[in-house]
């Protein structure tokens, strides 16, 4: 009984929360009908028996997925006047698209064959004395070996595409090298000058070589280059 | 079934128990405290921000790069935990399993490591 009543509510607060997030205007509302339809599903996933699948929604897609769909969308400045701007011009291709992928997905579902035994399988009790998070564990690494390695070379593959596309040297890293600053000797350093009294340094020739002008340039240059973030001085 | 809803009967209390104190939190500053609003309250003082301004704003792209890495690394946490609730049962073969699949991503650590992405200056 409660858990049909809880299973409703969810349900609906989902359908609502999905609704939202394609018709709301302001993107980032989207975002967050986003999040509370990802919560919802995690409530439907316990209702239904799936404790570990509710948990990773909750941390992956909660946790990771919304945050970085977040920032996107603030990154984006949006003119929502300029965005209508090309809303005749564009109607025509906006609407042959629309319908290419209408009979795409009406092909589909008209050859959708429901499988003989699917309802059978809905029914397929949880073994007695075992935990969801371990039967998925003694499935996961043993029989779907091969989905489990790929999934880990897409994740590889995901790391270095983001690393090569958005990493660049900057050039004024300032990174401690220290194996540079426990190599320095003395003798590379310091030199001992044996100085006449009452003689000048100029005379002897050991002004120290002017080096720190380019960096302390670059420093300056950096400080005040960067866009918007001085503020008011 | 109802004992899987009766272990998470505490969750709702707690869930409850927030729910209350923020709430109490709200409105007990709106009932007890002094409100005293005027304009000049909400101007920036002296050559602080301004306090009401468009949110939107370019952030810088290593943000993103920050992000997308914690995903990939939580992502493999949450591989780790049905392996090691399992392990006794999957035994020598899983364990290899999932140390081809721990040497993969840590290749690509090894390599973030080294171009520096794990470094902001």
């Amino acid at each position: 009984m409660i858990a049909a009543i809880a299973f409703y509510v969810f349900a609906i607060i989902l359908l609502f929360c999905a609704a939202r997030v394609v018709t709301s205007r302001n993107p980032v509302h989207s975002v967050l009908y986003l999040i509370l339809a990802f919560f919802n599903a995690s409530a439907l996933f316990v209702l239904a028996g799936a404790e570990f699948l509710a948990m990773t929604l909750v941390i992956v897609y909660v946790g990771a997925v919304a945050v970085l769909f977040l920032f996107v969308v603030m990154m984006l400045d949006i003119n929502f006047a300029q965005l209508r701007e090309g809303y005749q011009r564009y109607l025509p291709v906006g609407l042959a698209v629309g319908l290419v992928l209408l009979v795409e997905l009406a092909m589909v579902l008209l050859g959708w064959q429901v499988a003989p035994d699917a309802m059978n399988l809905r029914f397929a009790p949880i073994a007695a004395g075992t935990q969801n998070t371990v039967q998925l564990g003694k499935l996961i690494y043993t029989d779907y070996i091969l989905i489990f390695q790929v999934s880990g070379l897409i994740l590889l593959v995901a790391m270095i595409g983001a690393i090569v596309l958005t990493l660049r040297d900057r050039g004024v890293s300032r990174k401690q090298n220290i194996a540079a600053q426990l190599g320095r000797m003395p003798a590379n350093t310091l030199v001992m000058m044996d100085v006449r009294t009452g003689a000048g340094i100029g005379e002897l020739g050991i002004l120290r070589p002017e080096v720190a002008e380019p960096a302390a340039a670059a420093q300056d240059d950096h400080h005040h280059g960067a866009p918007g973030a001085g503020g008011h001085h | 079934m109802t004992g899987l809803l009766e272990a998470y009967f505490p969750i709702v209390v707690f869930i409850a128990i927030a729910g209350v104190i923020a709430l109490a939190m709200v409105v007990s500053s709106l009932l007890i405290a002094r409100q005293k609003p005027y304009p000049e309250k909400l101007t920036a003082y002296e050559c602080g921000f301004e306090a009401f301004d468009d949110a939107r704003g370019r952030f810088d792209v290593r943000f993103y790069l920050v992000a997308i890495l914690f995903i990939i690394f939580d992502l493999e946490v949450a591989f780790l935990f049905p392996w090691a609730v399992s392990l006794g049962d999957i035994g020598m073969f899983g364990f290899l399993s999932m140390m081809g699949f721990l040497g993969v991503l840590t290749v690509g650590f090894i390599y973030e490591w080294c171009k520096g992405a794990l470094e902001w200056e």
